[in-house]
């Protein structure tokens, strides 16, 4: 293998280059500029990461599944997990096998941007027939057809989405279209391209029987130089349109994993850590089938991708309209083959408009708290926290006190006669500030209690608790929770009923709160669970949610409605949730019993 | 000789029937619970006069005397044949009706969705159904020997568009106020209270009755609806509610809660009607009528009429004019289809 | 013809000429559940903060119907946004975008 061309050189390499120094010089700036945007503690932060082993590691590994082998999107759909995988795994290593057939042939050539990707023009192959040569050729050949598959299957989505697990799919914008068209002709103008040129610099399975068969009809090595130059074109036009399509997440999820493992938080809907979010994004899709709004077509433009889109496109109207309506159930974002917590910058759009709104809260500080009637200071006991909700399920309230005294839990009530809101509506409403007073009023009470432990029926609370409180060395349990290690130490014996249960998951206890054992645990012993059309993270939220501020009682109704068909799929006795919000709602619309965890734990004691 | 069917035993189909019968059709009334009465029958006395609900209903019965009826007997299918109803009930019994009049009433909405009022929960809150039982027979436990503070929560799923009933329930009001009455009567020490949002006292001799209980038994009106109750350590009621006239919130403690249940369309009746293609109206439930002045009692098919409750809530003498006027629909029906 | 007989400054009548109406429509574009409310009370009665100072979404569209636009703010500044309201509000009104509108336009 030896250098064919004098110099290196030819004229088709131009638009390569022209792309590449454009992606280049536009990534350095957006880079300088996202630095300046974060916080300059966050800054520190994020350069101490990058030197210390353990988030190295993770960051290491964290890139390799996730930015190369997509291994999120192997375990929803293994066809759409191929398609991701191959496109950019494939290509990875045809970028550093060209490196290294550089390195060992061409030496001389280590550097020159271009020649790894058009490497097989530039050389000429002299009948090696080493065991290296060949395996080489192999290889190339082998990513090569890996990439092709994966652009095949992307080609074959666009017309069947579901065959690769997606009932709905992102509506492209113009620029995506034009990177579209070039991204899905690289490949296969690299394959002409280098399977003109295998009788001069060779091949492998792919690229020579492909030369065979084109030197027999088209006979002549008048293509060569046409179809380089059309790869090089496309690869250049792919590289000018990447930062307007969707395609800037390749060199920007990468980043963002560095970022997140920095452990940075979003502190802005479209400046810093927000901004890498929001241009990782990959536009897949997969949140608009994630979302439980989209039951109803029309709410099909209030997916978190078109919320990406707009903040990039600082559609501010746009961005209000989806950030409001959101229920912020965090489905979209436990899906999310890229981890975009959009979620998070919702609420950071939402306090651009409302953290500013006036309050005033100075009756906190004139209320006195005294819970019940028993004196604080006492550690032995365990402070239950109702919430504003737990108040309008009385039926939680009653069977939960019911089990602390069956089980000889000695408890102080709180919230007996309605307590101060936990603050977790005020920082989903974008009002952090106001949550603020909240939080430290509540923090307050809880720790002059005395108590050690704090059980909770209403999720909202539990999750504001559990991320904002300062109640160090107290321990927070939602009563699922309680129930669950009541039993298992043997406190309470429950007995097994004939009914058929099905467990709703509220979107705060389990995608909020990662609890989702614990309930499953203790109704296993009380009835046949049953399965839902969708469990664990992928629950549907019961349409309750304080979440969405603006969208209406019927749309409402609709989620509702879907959340519930997709629990009764098996058609089960009775719904099980363990949060208020979701058994009120359920209750209004389910044509069979829903009931608190509490409810059916409390009743089958014996 | 034209058959009939009468899908409900309640008033308006024992007049509906007995009306039927002495024009000379041949009338099958078909009741599903063991009694014929409907509601009537667990009912103890009717405003505005306070007369006894069960000689209304005996002398209802004594008129229907020849007329076919089955209790405990429900309607398994029903289609159209030709220009008849075959109806086949589950006791084995099949008709060809000419005319099927539909006379299925009212349920009563069910008071354990309105979790937030702790009924089915706390041991003291009742329905309305409940309390005109306890009326009748003084049997129930959750009615305290003499209960001192005693308070009626009008539109319990009325006028709820989370119950998913948006309409007035029409004569709640004026039930709410008669129990008032009578329960003053029961327990004259006690202090009623009624949280209304609106007193549609709308009949003859409403007005006198709402005087009545202001005047003669000392009712307190609060005009605000209750939002939560809870209990305390003696199973009293803490109720929560706005007295909107002095825009403060109030909160009261009672001995007894009686919830004044609203009326909703029968659900096995809508699944009867649905195999005919009669439906309910989308924003209240209740059957569809032809129009909604003119021809209250027919429905959109040929063939099938309504009377009472199950075109929308209706107070007992308005039930009874429907089913008059429904027999008189069949009738000219019958005629013109000749 | 200068004006003759009793007054008393502010009046305590509401003056529903004085209403200011584009707010109100602004409100209404935004919000259009404010039109909804019956005045049944059962926000005020179910209301967290209400139990420290009055707060009440029934007496702040009242307000604002009446031109009261200061003492409907003074209705809502207390809220903690908890969403009972919502929750037992039998016209189902979306009382939490209802007050952070409100308090944003006024």
């Amino acid at each position: 293998m030896r250098e064919r061309i004098a110099g290196g050189y030819d004229d088709f390499v131009i638009p390569f280059m022209i792309g590449m120094c454009f992606i280049f010089i536009y990534l350095t700036i957006a880079l300088i500029r996202l630095f300046t945007h974060i916080p300059p503690k966050d800054r520190i932060r994020f350069f101490k990461s990058l030197v210390n082993p353990a988030i190295m590691l993770k960051n290491a590994r964290d890139i390799l599944c996730d930015c190369l082998l997509h291994i999120k999107i192997f375990k929803r759909n293994l066809l759409l997990g191929y398609m991701h995988a191959s496109i950019a795994f494939g290509w990875f290593m045809l970028i550093l096998i060209g490196h290294i057939e550089v390195a060992l042939y061409v030496p001389q050539r280590n550097g020159v941007l271009y020649y790894p990707v058009f490497f097989r023009y530039f050389v000429k192959f002299e009948g090696e027939t080493t065991l290296k040569g060949s395996f080489f050729f192999f290889l190339m050949d082998f990513f090569l057809l890996m990439v092709l598959t994966g652009v095949g299957l992307a080609m074959y989505k666009r017309f069947r989405s579901r065959a690769l697990g997606m009932r709905r799919t992102t509506k492209p914008c113009f620029a995506d279209r034009v990177a579209l068209a070039c991204l899905w002709s690289i490949f296969p103008l690299r394959l002409l391209a280098e399977s003109f040129t295998a009788g001069i610099a060779g091949g492998s399975f792919l690229t020579k029987p492909m030369y065979w068969l084109f030197n027999n009809f088209l006979s002549n090595d008048m293509h060569i130089l046409p179809t380089w130059w059309a790869y090089s074109t496309a690869i250049g036009l792919f590289m000018l349109a990447l930062p307007f399509s969707r395609y800037m997440h390749i060199p920007t999820e990468a980043f963002l994993i560095l970022l997140r493992n920095a452990g940075l938080k979003v502190t802005k809907p479209r400046k810093g850590f927000a901004e890498a979010e929001i241009y990782s994004c990959s536009s897949c899709g997969i949140c608009i089938d994630a979302c439980p709004m989209n039951i109803q077509k029309k709410n099909l433009p209030f997916s978190s991708v078109y919320f990406m889109r707009f903040l990039r496109r600082n559609n501010i109207k746009k961005m209000n309209q989806i950030a409001d309506k959101c229920l912020m159930c965090g489905k979209c974002v436990a899906l999310c083959p890229v981890g975009v917590e959009s979620c998070g910058i919702k609420r950071a759009q939402r306090a651009t408009v409302y953290n500013d709104v006036k309050h005033d809260y100075t009756y906190l500080h004139q209320a006195h708290h005294t819970p019940d009637n028993t004196s604080s200071g006492d550690n032995g006991k365990v402070l239950y926290f109702a919430g504003c909700m737990t108040h309008l399920t009385p039926s939680i309230i009653k069977n939960l006190t019911g089990i602390f005294e069956l089980s000889g839990t000695e408890y102080v009530f709180a919230d007996k006669d309605g307590g101060v809101c936990c603050g977790r509506p005020l920082i989903l409403a974008g009002r952090e500030d106001a949550a603020k007073e909240v939080i430290a009023r509540n923090s307050q009470m809880i720790q002059e209690s005395g108590c050690r432990k704090v059980v909770l029926s209403c999720p909202i609370c539990l999750k504001v608790l559990k991320e904002e409180y300062n109640l160090k060395g107290i321990e927070l349990l939602h009563h699922t929770q309680f129930i669950n290690s009541l039993i298992e130490e043997g406190k309470i014996k429950v007995k097994r009923g004939n009914e058929s249960l099905v467990y709703h998951n509220p979107c705060e206890l389990g995608r909020g709160c990662g609890i989702y054992k614990e309930p499953l645990n203790v109704l296993q012993q009380l009835g046949e669970l049953k399965k839902a059309e969708k469990e664990g993270k992928e629950s549907i939220c019961c349409g309750g949610s304080l979440g969405s501020l603006t969208l209406s009682y019927e749309d409402r109704g609709k989620i509702t409605q879907g959340s519930l068909d997709a629990l009764t799929v098996n058609n089960p006795d009775k719904i099980v949730t363990a949060c208020p919000l979701c058994l009120k709602t359920f209750a209004d619309k389910s044509d069979r019993p829903v009931v608190d965890i509490a409810q059916i734990v409390n009743e089958n004691i014996c | 000789m034209k058959n009939i069917v009468i899908i409900g035993g309640g008033p308006s189909g024992l007049e509906a029937s007995a009306q039927l019968h002495k024009m000379g059709y041949n009338v099958i009334l078909v009741e599903k619970s063991p009694v014929l009465g409907g509601h009537l029958a667990k009912w103890d006395r009717l405003f505005p006069q306070g007369i006894s609900a069960k000689e209304v209903l005996e002398k209802m019965i004594s008129q229907i005397n020849g007329v076919k009826y089955f209790v405990e007997a429900n309607v398994q299918s029903i289609n159209l044949l030709d220009k008849s109803y075959n109806v086949i009930l589950d006791n084995g019994i099949t008709v060809l009706a000419d005319a099927v009049l539909f006379t299925t009433g009212f349920e009563l909405f069910k008071a354990q969705k309105k979790e937030e009022y702790g009924y089915g929960i706390y041991e003291r809150v009742i329905t309305n159904a409940d309390l005109e039982n306890w009326f009748r027979t003084k049997d129930d436990r959750r009615i305290i020997e003499s209960p001192k503070r005693i308070g009626f929560v009008h539109c319990v799923g009325s006028r709820d568009e989370k119950a998913g009933n948006r309409y007035c329930s029409k004569v709640c009001c004026a039930t709410a106020v008669k129990q008032a009455c009578e329960i003053k009567q029961e327990f004259p020490d006690a202090q009623v209270y009624c949280f209304y949002m609106d007193l549609r006292m709308f009949g003859r001799g409403f007005e006198d009755m709402y005087l009545s209980a202001q005047k003669d038994y000392g009712v307190r009106f609060i005009r605000g609806r209750v939002s939560e109750v809870a209990e305390n350590i003696d199973k009293e009621l803490v109720v929560k509610a706005e007295d909107t006239l002095s825009g403060k919130p109030v909160k009261v403690t009672l001995d007894l809660l009686v919830l004044m249940s609203g009326m909703q369309n029968c659900a096995d009746a809508v699944k009867v009607a649905a195999q005919i293609g009669v439906a309910g109206r989308e924003n209240d439930g209740f059957f569809e009528t032809k129009d909604s002045i003119y021809s209250l009692q027919n429905s959109t098919k040929p063939g099938v009429f309504f009377a009472g409750a199950c075109t929308g809530p209706k107070t007992l003498p308005d039930s009874l004019h429907e089913a008059r006027a429904a027999a008189l629909a069949i009738h000219n029906y019958l005629i013109d289809k000749k | 013809m200068g004006k003759f007989g009793f007054t008393l400054n502010p009046s305590s009548r509401i003056d529903l000429d004085k209403v200011d109406r584009e707010k109100f429509n602004k409100l209404v574009e935004i919000e259009p559940d404010v039109l909804k409310c019956m005045a049944c009370g059962s926000c005020t009665a179910s209301c967290t903060a209400g139990k420290f100072v009055k707060t009440s979404m029934r007496s702040a569209i009242l307000a604002l119907q009446n031109g009261k636009e200061e003492d409907a703010k003074e209705f809502l500044k207390g809220c903690l946004l908890c969403g009972k309201c919502t929750m037992v509000c039998p016209r189902a009104i979306n009382t939490r975008h209802l007050i952070l509108s409100i308090l944003k336009i006024y």
